[in-house]
Formats: structure tokens, sequence, C-alpha cells
């Protein structure tokens, strides 16, 4: 549990940070809380050369709002997420997310750029942004590019983020007023990753469903974006067929690997449980 | 009554905090503040690391190492090798069961995590460099994981160190992969009785593999003096003294030359019991260098090549009358030792105490067999929070109880009442061979059940199976009963050793001529509070407050020798040698009060703090008073000073026992499974101090939480171990962990001075099957009889799934 040698860089502006990657290439790796890259390290998975720790960046940290949505910035932390009473009013799943993350102490250090930025399939961040359509800002020596939160993820620690660029910003469109959302996740303990979990962001007009997002974490390479899930719920009342037809849809795309917390039939049998209480807490909070 | 001085009785026992006080812990201020001194925080001068090269194969044969890119990092200053360490003998260690163990990987890995190379360095940094930078070519070889199968006619040969040696420590072997055979009861009485009963229950209950996983890891500094030939080791040792015995022994560097010290230490649960291949490497590079060798595993380390616990695979046959009287219990245990015995049991017992199996019933036939056998999984079997095997054996027959009563179609509380050992019956022979102490279960029984309102819970069951039958629900119900009877205190000289060292323990006093005192014991304290409650017990017998009294263990060159901490032996040994030591204190005390009130001892009686004249309580001296008189007057015919020393040889073991009730819903949909209510009565005989009491019972019950809902270290069959890491491997935080109900009856052990029993490991020992029963209660109108632990998520869901309760 001892990391192999590294050197260790503080810069204070993001410009110094580009530099820096740009100069260590692919030696050089970002580090944010740290939360998930030092467990890495301290196990030599990870073995960068160059850290590049980015907290003192302050253009990195805040939560701005745009009245159309929220600018988050990279390094705000798990816990600033929880604390924001703007982001929870407008968008309470963020919120009901970040509380199920881990314990107190990581999220007092863990950030919501690196929870996305990481790749890791059993984070939690992912599927929300997938489920709210957010967009990442990542900056890098050519400039600012704008990424959307369903085309980043490719695989395991894989994502479109190119060496020598930063996460600068997750900009997250605010979901309609009334709308009903819930991220229902289980897991063995405090601190363990999802066996499944399923966000759900659904809005209602009429007594029907008027559009509904779907999400799963842990159930495959990446966070899932379950569209077909989403489409059958839409123009239905909520009523058991159509809730039926979209946990089938997403269970449909679940690809989970047989681990600790369980063998594959189990851990699909519970993404749609997981789904399904995602929905029916959505649907008891849209208005 | 009121003393001379004003005070009254009540008032001066107080100020004792003695027996009964619920005296704050005085270990806390230094903890509570993260003072403590663990080994980690030894700092010495000229300090150098070690560090593990581990295999990553669970059987294979080395054909290669090559150490020469380590040995030329800057810093290193050693790599050994299990070459290095035959000149001196010291490849192999001895374990504490009679077989041997590689210092180093001879020849072969036999298990994944095993030790093959220990390099010394100037920093841990540079040590876990080399580590990395040591080559060894490996040849994959078949792995024995199922222990079921150890036996096999062609299973691969683990250990061929042992080739051609058909007699082992326990008697004869009659495979290569078989460590003992160990039999106990009547066999031919017992299948007398099952052949002709009008009920039998069978069930195979495995006790999966668990680690005692204490939050201080396993480590050591090992020191040696070179001009004075003196060898000091600082370890997390839960027998320091049979530590320095074995060093010795092994070394040849005579006893008096060798000192072991405990500092504090973070939670041992059996893992510190075991000597490791860490400490000899230790000692070893110390004796080579000239420098003090610091080792401290990891996590990872520690789950994985330090002692796991249990590892039992069971199967039950349990006899009874149609109304539910038992008639005949039989066991067989394949139990899977790894790839080393390195069992931690008394030596005439190669499966610890599990012969308490017939638990708290009063049945009158059994027989047990155990075939101890080798797989390629990492050594150990220690006691993990419980006396030798007890958990196990509990475990056992409070399983079998309910399968039983299932198959009786009676209620389990009904079962267990109609067999328990009547109060009446103590001193109890049980069919296997103990001598049961003191005990009243039913007493117990019916205050339990009284307290959670039984009968309510089961129509409460009864609703819920309506509902959950009409679709109403999707959670079950489930309610599990468990009363354990506990063996600990090892143990009787007579039949109770370690390697050959008497499992008696030890105490000494000096009183000083103001007042005060300070006590050393044999044992050492893990967590358990050790410097408050002998306190508590020395201040009841001599009459000095608990707060003037230092207790001191763990430094082989000051405490008498003893056996050390581990099977809730503490209190039940050294409890009661410090009681006795306390005796021979006021024995002595009254002639010196004689002599200065000018009466016959005969004259004076005890009183609290004090000797008084019979008759005229105004004629008296304190403690303290005849402390000083000890020291400072010449009193013809009494030597100056006050100081006792006891060894104490117990004439019996100890049997606590509890009864213990779980609640559980289980949501079948997803197997997760939630803890209601737990209610646990303890009778743990006199109770020293309720509140240190109350916490061990909260600390084992979430120790038993965590085996029965979730512990596991499970290997796949190329012997690739998971669960070697918090991550998966299951400790309880706060969240996890219900609110724990606690309660307690008082049956005094007859033959222990102060009549204490032991607690530290009840509640596991208690709770572990209580969860268990509570879980397949929740399917038990379903038709099933048992479901294998832990209880976690995915194994519950299966469970319901094979019931046809999910798809
Ligand atoms: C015991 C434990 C339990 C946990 N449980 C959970 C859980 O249940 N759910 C969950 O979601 N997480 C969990 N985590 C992870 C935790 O939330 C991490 O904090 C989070 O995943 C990563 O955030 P970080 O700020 O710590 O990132 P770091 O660890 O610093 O970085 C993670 C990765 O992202 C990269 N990175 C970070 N920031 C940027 C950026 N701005 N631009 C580009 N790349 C970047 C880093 O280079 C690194 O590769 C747990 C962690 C621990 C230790």
């Amino acid at each position: 549990m001892i990391p192999a040698a590294f050197d260790y860089h503080r810069p204070a502006s993001l410009d110094d940070a580009v530099k820096l990657l740009a100069q260590y290439g692919d030696e050089a790796r970002v580090v944010a809380g740290g939360h998930s890259l030092i467990p890495m390290m301290k196990l030599r998975l990870a073995q960068p050369g160059h850290l590049v720790d980015l907290q003192d960046i302050a253009a990195l940290k805040g939560i701005k709002d745009t009245g159309a949505g929220f600018e988050i910035g990279a390094m705000t932390t798990q816990r600033e997420i929880i604390q924001s009473a703007a982001l929870t009013a407008a968008c309470p799943i963020l919120k009901e997310a970040a509380e199920q993350i881990a314990d107190p102490q990581i999220r007092y250090c863990g950030t919501l750029g690196g929870n996305v930025a990481n790749g890791d399939p059993g984070n939690d961040m992912p599927a929300i942004m997938l489920a709210l359509d957010a967009v990442y800002l990542a900056k890098g020596p050519a400039g600012t590019r704008e990424l959307k939160a369903r085309d980043f993820y490719e695989s395991a620690y894989a994502t479109k983020l190119k060496e020598g660029e930063i996460l600068t910003t997750i900009r997250i469109p605010k979901p309609p007023a009334g709308h009903g959302s819930a991220y229902v996740k289980q897991k063995r303990k405090i601190g363990d990753y999802a066996t499944a979990a399923a966000a759900v962001v659904l809005t209602m007009s009429g007594g029907k469903c008027a559009s509904a997002a779907v999400s799963l974490t842990n159930v495959g390479d990446t966070a899932l974006f379950a569209a077909a899930a989403g489409a059958a719920l839409v123009g239905s009342s909520l009523d058991q067929a159509a809730i039926d037809k979209a946990v089938q849809a997403a269970v449909g795309i679940a690809q989970p690997s047989k681990d600790t917390r369980g063998p594959v039939d189990f851990r699909k049998s519970v993404a749609g449980v997981m789904v399904r209480r995602a929905i029916e807490a959505a649907a008891k909070r849209a208005r | 009554m009121s003393a001379a001085d004003g005070t009254s009785v009540q008032e001066r026992t107080d100020k004792l905090e003695g027996l009964g006080c619920k005296r704050k812990r005085v270990e806390d201020a230094r903890f509570t503040q993260g003072k403590g001194k663990y080994v980690d925080d030894m700092k010495l001068p000229g300090m150098v690391f070690g560090d593990f090269v581990r295999s990553p194969y669970g059987h294979a044969r080395i054909k290669k190492i090559d150490k020469s890119k380590a040995l030329a990092l800057p810093g290193v200053k050693a790599v050994l090798t299990a070459d290095d360490l035959k000149p001196l003998n010291l490849h192999y260690m001895p374990t504490l069961a009679g077989d041997v163990q590689a210092v180093l990987a001879v020849d072969k890995v036999l298990f994944q995590g095993q030790e093959v190379a220990f390099v010394v360095a100037t920093d841990r940094y540079i040590a876990a460099d080399a580590v990395e930078l040591i080559e060894v070519e490996y040849e994959d070889l078949p792995c024995v994981i199922d222990p079921l199968k150890a036996m096999d006619k062609d299973a691969p040969v683990l250990r061929h160190d042992l080739e051609g040696k058909t007699e082992g420590a326990h008697g004869a072997r009659r495979h290569h992969n078989h460590i003992f055979t160990w039999e106990v009861g009547d066999a031919a009485a017992t299948d007398k009785a099952l052949g002709s009963a009008e009920v039998v229950a069978k069930e195979f209950l495995s006790y999966q593999r668990v680690h005692p996983c204490p939050l201080e890891t396993c480590g050591c500094v090992a020191s040696m003096d070179k001009i004075n030939s003196h060898l000091t080791v600082w370890g997390t040792f839960q027998a320091p003294h049979a530590v320095r015995t074995v060093a010795s022994l092994i070394s040849g560097i005579p006893e008096h030359k060798i000192r072991i010290v405990s500092p504090d230490i973070g939670g041992g649960f059996g893992n510190k019991v075991g000597v490791y291949p860490g400490y000899i490497c230790s000692i070893v590079a110390s004796i080579v260098l000239g420098v003090p060798v610091k080792w401290i595993e990891d996590r990872i380390e520690n789950l994985t090549a330090t002692a796991f616990a249990r590892d039992y695979h069971m199967t039950g046959e349990i006899a009874a009358t149609k109304d539910g009287r038992i008639t005949a219990l039989k066991c067989h245990v394949v139990a899977d030792h790894g790839a080393f015995d390195a069992c931690a049991d008394p030596t005439k017992f190669p499966a610890g105490f599990f012969n308490i199996c017939t638990g708290s019933y009063d049945i009158p036939t059994a027989f047990l067999s155990v075939d101890g056998v080798y797989t390629n999984k990492a050594p150990g079997g220690v006691a993990y929070r419980c006396s030798f095997r007890v958990t196990e054996a509990s475990y056992f027959i409070e399983r079998m109880i309910d399968v039983l009563a299932r198959k009786l179609n009676m209620d389990p509380a009904e079962v267990r009442r109609k067999n328990f050992i009547r109060k009446e019956q103590f001193p109890y022979k049980s069919a296997l061979g103990w001598e049961y102490d003191s005990g009243d279960y039913d007493t117990a029984f019916d205050k339990a059940l009284a307290a959670v309102d039984y009968k309510g819970l089961r129509a409460e069951q009864k609703k819920n199976r309506e509902d959950f039958a009409a679709g109403k629900t999707r959670s079950l119900m489930g309610i599990g009963i468990a009363f354990f009877t506990e063996i600990v205190g090892a143990g009787p000289v007579k039949n109770c050793d370690i390697l050959g060292l008497g499992m008696f323990d030890s105490c000494e006093i000096r009183i000083h001529p103001t007042g005060s005192a300070i006590a050393r014991l044999g044992t050492i304290s893990q967590g358990q509070g050790h410097a408050t409650t002998f306190a508590q017990i020395l201040a009841t017998e001599i009459g000095l407050p608990a707060s003037m009294i230092t207790v001191e263990e763990g430094d082989t060159d000051t405490a008498p020798y003893g056996l050390g901490t581990y099977g809730s032996r503490s209190t039940p040994v050294a409890g009661a040698a410090t009681a006795m030591a306390g005796r021979k204190i006021r024995a002595k005390a009254q002639m010196i009060a004689a002599y200065l009130l000018e009466v016959h001892d005969s004259d004076l009686e005890w009183d609290v703090d004090r000797f008084q004249v019979k008759g005229a309580p105004d004629r008296f001296k304190t403690m303290q008073e005849i402390a000083f008189a000890a020291y400072n007057k010449a009193i013809p015919g009494i030597e100056p000073g006050l100081e006792a020393v006891s060894y104490y040889d117990p004439p019996n073991m100890t049997y606590p026992f509890g009864a213990y009730i779980c609640v559980a819903d289980i949501d079948v949909d997803t197997g997760v499974t939630a803890i209601r209510r737990f209610y646990a009565l303890d009778d743990c005989g006199t109770r020293i101090n309720p509140m240190i009491i109350e916490g061990q019972v909260h600390g084992g019950l979430t120790e038993a939480l965590a085996i029965a809902m979730g512990q596991e270290i499970a290997y796949d069959e190329n012997g690739n171990v998971s669960g070697g890491s918090l991550l998966d491997f299951f400790l309880p935080t706060a969240v996890e962990t219900p609110a724990w109900e606690t309660d307690f009856t008082v049956t005094p052990s007859p033959h222990h001075p102060i009549g204490a029993k032991g607690v530290g490991e009840s509640p596991n020992v208690g709770g572990v099957s209580a969860f268990s029963n509570a879980v397949c209660d929740a399917f038990a109108h379903l038709g099933l009889t048992h479901t294998q632990m832990p209880h976690d998520h995915w194994r519950v869901w299966k469970t319901a799934q094979k019931l046809g309760l999910v798809e």
C-alpha cells in the first residue's frame, strides 16, 4: 500500500496546469480530491510520474446559477453539492446521489469533476449526468471543448477526455419545475460501490409522463443511459405495464460482471428493482 | 451503618469504585486523544524497515529468485530468502498446533500471499520499491481449494516436506493432505440412538472462512543489542510470555536475554495470538544487521496472510422423540486449516473446545469427529473473538436445534426449553466430556422471551406471511433465537497447555507505602479495558480505590509469567489470580492491623477498606494506614513490605451463557436484510464493570453481524483470494449496525474466587447463530431448513429464487 515515487506539482492557475500536463505528457495525472486516484496509486495500479494537484486553482471551484442551468466547477466537492440550497431546490437528485457516495470524510475531499472524469463505472455521478443531460467543458492546449455526458464514456477508465485536457466545468440544464427525480442505489455497506443503481428524471403533464430519462450505475463498462427505458415511460400514466416495459428495457442493456457483490443474474435483477423503485419514487415526487 | 470516621459503608464502598461499578475506562484518556502508543509509533535510532515479496499463486514451484536488482537499489540493506534461513535452521518455524510453517517459502508456495522473500531497507518506500524489483520465476501447480476434496485420492500433494510422515502431532495421518482426526464421545451408542430414533434431522452447515481483521494490523520492531546479546521485540502479541519462550527455544538465545513487549494493541480477536514469519524475519534481520528492524503489515497482507478463522464444514445429525426430547447428536467436521496447521488451540484439543457442541442441552449421547485438512489457503484457524472453536460449536448446535424444530414442526423456543440442562443438574457433565460449572437457563430464557414479547412476534410473523402470500408485501419477517453456552477461561494446567506451556495466569501486586499500588499481570489488553477492571477487582479485595491502582501488562521483563489474552481467559484466570493475590495482601494486612490495634488477628473483621475490632468498629486501621505501617514500622515477626504474587491454575473452565433474539425483515427482491431488533441477555456470572460488559457485548454483536451477514475470505479454484480488502471484506459501520438491547442475569461461577465468568466473546458466540437463525426462519414456512452464511444480499436473493419468490 505504498505508492511508487512521483513528483508533485501545485499550479495556481488553469493555464499553468495545462502547461504542466503538456510538458509531462502521459507521465502526468491531475489529482483532484485524490479519493479514487490515491488508492489506485497505493496499490500501484496507477504509477504517475507527475501529479498535478488542482486544489489551488480558484477558477475550478464554485456553483454558478446561469438561469437556464448551473455551471459547477470541477473542483467543487461532493459536500459542497450537498450543501448548496440552490442546487437542491432546482435539481434535488444531485444531493440525493451525493449523499449516497461513501461517507462524510470522503465527500469533504472527493470532487464532482473527479467523480465524472474518473471513468469508473462504479462512480455514482456519471449516471446522474446522463439523466440530466449534462455537458462537460474540457480545457487543453488547443482551448476549450464541450463534451456531452451522454457521449463521454467509452469503457472502463476510458473517456473522450484527451491526454493533456482538464475537465473544468460541469454544465447542468435545470430540469423543469415540478419534475420528479430519484437515485436509488443498492450497496453492501457505507463506502461500497453500487451492486446496481438507477437514476430517473421525469416530468408529468396532465397525468401523463411528458419526458423521462433513465440511467444505470455499475452494471456495465460505463454508466449506462437507458434511452429505451425512458421512451417506454413517455406518454404513459406510469402504470404498471409501462414501468414493466421500462424496467425490461433498462435490464436489457445491463451487462454487469460477476463480482463479490453477486452473480450476473442477481445484479441484473437488482438493476431492474432499482429502476422500478426510482421510477416509483420520481413519480411520487413529480407534480 | 456509619463508621467511626463518620463515613457510611456505602460512601466508602463507592469511593473504591470496585466490583459492580460502572467506572469509566482509564485507558480512554489516551485512546480518545490519539495518544495511544502502538508498535508502529515506535521510532528507534537507526531503525530499518522490512517488507515481503509475496506469492501471486495459490500453488506453484519456485524455479528461481533473482534479488540482484533489488540489492542494487540504494537504501536496500538485505534480501532474505529461505536459502538464507536454512543455515540457521529457521526456514521453518514451529506452529502452535505442532506443525511447522515455512518462514519464507521453501521450494514451493502454498497459498496466495505467502511470504517468499524479506526485503530490508532504510525506509518503507525503498523497501516497497525493492519488493517490485525481486524477480521470482514460478511454475504454476494445481490447487486444492475445496476442503471436502482435499483428501481425494488424486488430490495434489501440498506438503512435500511431510512426505512419508504418517504420524502427525495429533495421531495418524491417512492421506498426504490429512492433518489429524479427532474423535470424542461414544460412536456406537450414538449410531444406535440415531438408528432407533423417532425423528432424525440432518443438515450440512458450512461456516465460511472469515478473518478477525483488527483495526491495527500485525507488526513488530525487533532490536538485537549485539554488545549485551540482548534481544528486545515490541509487537502485536496477545501472549508475550509465550512468544518469549518460543523465541528462546527457536533461536537458542537464553530466555533471560529476551524481552518481549506488547505496547498498546489495537484489537486482536485472535489474529495476534500466533507467531508470524514477519516476526522471525525481523529478528533474523536485526541479528544480521545489528540495527532495529520494523515490520508492519498492510491491510491486504493482514486479511490474506495472517491468521484467518472458522472454515468449518459440519454435518450434523440430531435424534429426538416425536415430542421433541433430544436423544443423540452426531457431528462430523471437515476443518480447513490452510497450507500449514497454525491453529491456535491447547495442545490436547486439535479442534479446540468444539466438543462443547452439545450446547445448553441435556443430550445423553453424542459423538464428534473432526478431520483437519491442508488446502492452498493461508494458515490460521484462530479463535476470532471466541474461545477455541466455540463459535463454530455454538453455531452448529443452535442451527441444528432449529433444523430439528422444523422437522418436528415445533416452535424453536419450545425445543430449546424442552432440552435445557436444568438448574439443579449443575455441575453438569456433558456427553462429550465437559463439566459445566453453573447455569440457570430457564430463568434467562423466560426473561428474554418476555422482553421481546415472543408470542406477539410470532403472531406478527403469521400475519406477515399471510400478507406476503396475498401479495401485499414483499418483505418477510424472521425471528432468530440462540441460547448459547460458552466454555472459556483456559485453562486447568492438567489438560490445557500450548506447546507445553501450562495455561495458568498470574498477578503480582505491590502496595506502596502511601496506599496506592501497582498490579502486573500475565495477560495483555487489546481494548478489553484490563487497566480499568482488574483495578476494580483489587479495589474490592484490598480496600484501596481503583483510581489508586495502576495495572500494567505486556512487558515480559516486569510482568509475571502468563499465557496472555484470548479465549476470554483474562478474567477467569488472571482475574482470579488478581483476587487471590489481593487476598494474600489482605491476610498480611490483617496481621499488621492486629499488631497496630494490639489485638489478636482473629479479633478483627474486614470492612470495605479497613480492619476493625469485632464489636468495636471505632477501633480500626484503614488499608492505607496499614500500608504505611507495613513499610515503616518494625513489627516483630513480620517482614517489611506489602506485596503478593499469585499464580492461578483454574480448577475448571467457566461456562457463560445467554439468550439472544434477533428480528429481521428481508426484502426478497433485493436480498437486503434489515435487522429490526436485537436483544441480548448475557449471564457472565459476577459483573465487574457493567459499562465495560455492555461495550464488549456491543462490539461482539457487531462482529457477529459482520460474520453472519457478509464477511468472507473466499478463494477461486486457482487459489486467488477475494475479500482481501475492506472494499469487499465486510466491516460494518455505524450505519449498518442496529441498536443493541442488552440485558443480564447473574449466575456466579462457583469455583472462581469472585464468581466471574468472562464475557468478551459471548456476543460473537451467540450472535452469529441468532442472525443466521433469523434469516432461515424468515423462509421456514416455505420449507427452508438451512441456507449458508454469509447472508449477504446475493445469497439471500438466491435463496428466495430457489423458493420461487423471485425470477
Ligand atoms: C472508501 C471509498 C468509497 C467510495 N465510494 C464511492 C461511491 O460510493 N460512489 C462514488 O461515486 N465514488 C466513491 N468513491 C470515490 C470518491 O467519490 C472519489 O472522490 C471520486 O470518485 C473521485 O473524485 P476525486 O476528486 O477524489 O478525484 P481523484 O481521485 O483526484 O481523481 C480521479 C481521476 O479523475 C481524474 N481527474 C480528477 N479531476 C479531474 C479534472 N478536473 N479533469 C480531468 N481529470 C480529472 C484524475 O486524474 C484521476 O484519474 C469512494 C472512495 C473511497 C475512498
